[in-house]
């Protein structure tokens, strides 16, 4: 139930607001949540538009290879290249959710917590030479509270696995029904001698603060969800921070820049209105919140005389150490219907090969859960096997066969920090509002891939041990595609290395505060949503605490 | 021009139905106190409703882009890359040729040209293999087969292919799919909800819990 206690603020943009927060997705709507129930006036400036339940479709098509809510390359190219030796070609290479809600707004909902070890293993393996690892500022039982705050306040589903971190609550809710993938998942792991737990997920399992729960429609992964089921940003924090009578969501917003004073402190954003007119909101403090690509980006095009290689980059830290996570899939066919089309895409996993371990001989490590990972199109186009029919009565026959009979394996890594790894502005290129575009350069670590190879791996003998009938995947090579956008605005105690201390606020600019999943240091095992919330609930609450004090 | 979703046809009223037996699905299962019931009735309905009208599908118009002979040419050709088979509906029945249609004329047109020259090369190769022949649409399956083998690996197959396969499973507002054909050739039942067990393997646990 969206909590309409009072109608939503409007503020002008000449306004002074408490705070201007740049993105409302996972991180921009849980602090517009903790700072306006502090008191604070708020306005969260969102790129997309807003749109409502009636307006969500299952339009595969139009999302996948039409550019529908998310970042489109005909408006907002974006170049790539795998070094900073090549000439960056225009392509698609990052993904996002452009709308009110962002990312998180469909997003799959898996939900990880992280653990003691990702936050010191640096220190732990005596680093890993040529990358930028390190300890983070922070440790796990710091964000641990958090953490709990995330699941209880989003609403979260599941139960510990035997590895599973401290907690100091249960879940709130049992876990999703399981799926057939799950089922066949569980036996094969098992057979195996590994330990299959319950998927994790921001979904509920049942009626929860007024939501419903899942009615297993089958399209979570880059669909919003019609009955509000996912626990996310748009269904429910920004309702309760507008709830509040301080807090105006301004969708259709594109911020160009952060503007700085003569004393150094930050004194609003310029932005793009509808009608692209420019326009300034002016604020007491900002907070970027606007993913680990367009917060880099953003800093870097506001240069000024004061700060020549972009705001907040003393450090030249700002855009450098990006990590995009392995993904990969291990793909399997049985003798059985799974209908896999129905419900959320994962209800089982394995976090056995979590950990590090120097035996292996790599950096790394990572989860394996059970999914489907494709619509009817992308079934078409790459569900079967490389000998099956491309056309023709083969073809058919096996697309209607298959396709009920078919899961995925997905395999969830590390990514290892690199300097090199990073998020820039082409020189040449610029967008429909005449900003300068991303330039994105990166290229996996060696141990990356030997990771993802390793996972998958072992998901080729869980399906094996699983009976499959068939067993297949592609081969793991270089990633030119990335949703999880992180690390490019890293936090860390020296000014010098780092572009945020352990409270999010920038070493540069003391109003200026950054939160998403560009202040992550290390990549976690390829699900760090739930670690961005649990960063943002932490960010929220010190940034109102400094607000109360005058510290800000 | 933007690509906007087809208006509401003729068709809407099998899908009226079709809502309504969803409807009635859910209260049933209200009655029967289904966990996932406890769901504020009216909100999922509202998203039924919403989804209801998204499967409005088009009945066959004229091509914009593609002239009456041409589309025969891309619909036999579709019907080979995908044909109905075992009783269940093919590309044609989806009416994957008005998605051809409407993207040639509009975001696709800069495919135009291809299409153009792969239908007249089509046509040419089947006058070729059968002496006096109308045209590809003309020939037998099997020899149209004959004739596919020959392009397989050119652009415009491969762009046939890709925009069968579009045109087959994109949701009907793209102007294929009609009535959802596509999705039930794969054994996709197109519902807002459902209800566990979902397959074979979860069959028993689902039942037991």
């Amino acid at each position: 139930m969206a909590p309409q206690s009072r109608p939503s603020a409007r503020f002008r943009p000449s306004d002074v607001v408490d705070f201007v927060i740049v993105g409302s997705g996972a991180a921009g709507g849980i602090i517009a949540k903790e700072l306006s129930t502090a008191g604070h006036t708020v306005v969260v400036l969102e790129q997309g538009p807003r749109l409502s339940e009636r307006q969500f479709d299952h339009d595969e098509f139009g999302t996948f290879m039409r550019g529908h809510n998310i970042n489109d390359p005909a408006t907002q190219p974006h170049t790539f290249r795998a070094t900073p030796q090549q000439t960056a070609q225009r392509r698609q290479v990052l993904v996002y959710g452009r709308l009110v809600g962002g990312s998180n707004a469909h997003f799959t909902g898996n939900f990880w917590r992280m653990r003691p070890s990702d936050f010191n293993e640096a220190s732990r393996l005596g680093g890993v030479r040529g990358t930028g690892l390190v300890d983070w500022p922070i440790t796990y039982e710091e964000l641990e509270p958090y953490y709990t705050k995330a699941e209880w306040e989003l609403g979260v589903s599941g139960e510990p696995g035997p590895f599973d971190p401290p907690r100091s609550r249960p879940y709130p809710m049992p876990p999703l029904p399981v799926k057939s993938s799950g089922v066949l998942f569980e036996r094969g792991a098992r057979a195996l001698g590994l330990h299959p737990q319950p998927s994790q997920m921001a979904i509920n399992s049942r009626t929860y603060n007024g939501r419903p729960a899942c009615q297993h429609c089958g399209f979570c992964l880059i669909f919003m969800c019609e009955f509000r089921a996912k626990s996310t940003s748009m269904a429910v924090m920004l309702p309760l921070a507008e709830a509040t009578g301080r807090c105006e969501v301004r969708p259709d917003s594109y911020v160009a820049q952060v503007e700085v004073g003569s004393d150094g402190r930050a004194t609003g954003v310029t932005y793009f209105d509808t009608q692209k007119r420019m326009q300034r909101q002016r604020a007491r403090a900002v907070v970027l919140c606007a993913n680990g690509s367009e917060t880099p980006r953003l800093l870097l095009n506001s240069a000024s005389a004061r700060f020549p290689q972009g705001l907040a980059n003393s450090s030249g830290v700002v855009g450098k150490y990006l990590m995009f996570n392995t993904y990969f899939e291990v793909n399997a066919q049985f003798e059985q219907p799974l209908n896999e089309y129905k419900s959320v895409q994962n209800t089982r996993m394995v976090l056995d090969f979590y950990e590090t371990d120097p035996k292996r001989g790599f950096y790394g490590g990572g989860g394996i859960d059970a999914r489907f990972g494709k619509y009817p199109i992308t079934f078409a186009l790459e569900g079967l096997p490389r000998d099956a029919p491309t056309w023709g009565e083969g073809f058919a026959r096996e697309l209607a066969r298959q396709f009920p009979r078919s899961m995925a394996f997905g395999c969830h890594g590390t990514s290892l920090p690199l300097e090199t790894n990073s998020i820039t502005l082409d020189p040449a290129l610029k967008d429909a509002w005449g900003l300068p575009c991303i330039r994105t350069t990166y290229t996996d670590h060696p141990d990356d891939l030997k990771n993802a190879s390793f996972l998958a791996g072992h998901a080729t003998d869980i399906a094996h041990a699983a009976g499959a009938l068939k067993v297949w995947s592609a081969p793991v090579i270089a990633q030119t595609l990335a949703v999880h956008l992180l690390g490019t605005c890293r936090m860390g105690n020296d000014p010098r290395t780092s572009v945020i201390d352990r409270y999010h606020r920038t070493h540069d600019v003391r109003n200026l505060f950054i939160c998403d999943g560009s202040s992550m240091v290390s990549s976690s095992r390829g699900q760090p949503t739930e670690t961005i919330s649990a960063l943002a609930f932490r960010a929220g609450e010190h940034i109102a605490d400094f607000a109360k004090r005058g510290e800000i | 021009m933007e690509w906007g979703p087809a208006s509401a046809g003729p068709r809407y009223s099998s899908n009226v139905t079709d809502f309504h037996a969803r409807r009635a699905f859910l209260k049933a299962a209200v009655a029967a106190g289904a966990a996932w019931a406890t769901a504020d009735l009216l909100e999922v309905e509202d998203a039924l409703a919403f989804a209801s009208q998204q499967t409005s599908a088009n009945l066959a118009v004229p091509t914009r882009a593609l002239t009456p002979a041409q589309a025969e040419v891309v619909s036999a050709l579709t019907s080979r890359i995908l044909p109905a088979v075992d009783g269940r509906p093919g590309a044609v029945q989806a009416g994957a040729l008005y998605f051809i249609d409407r993207a040639l004329a509009t975001f696709n047109a800069a495919q135009r040209a291809v299409y153009m020259e792969g239908i007249a090369d089509l046509n040419r190769r089947a006058q070729a293999k059968v002496a006096g022949a109308a045209g590809f649409a003309a020939l037998p399956p099997g020899q149209q087969d004959e004739v596919i083998r020959e392009i397989e690996a050119t652009p415009f197959f491969q762009a046939a292919r890709l925009d069968t396969i579009v045109g087959t499973f994109a949701l009907p507002s793209w102007g294929g799919n009609r009535d959802y054909m596509g999705w039930h050739l794969l054994g996709l039942e197109h519902q807002m909800t459902f209800q566990a067990p979902f397959g074979y393997y979860d069959a028993d646990v689902n039942r037991r819990n």
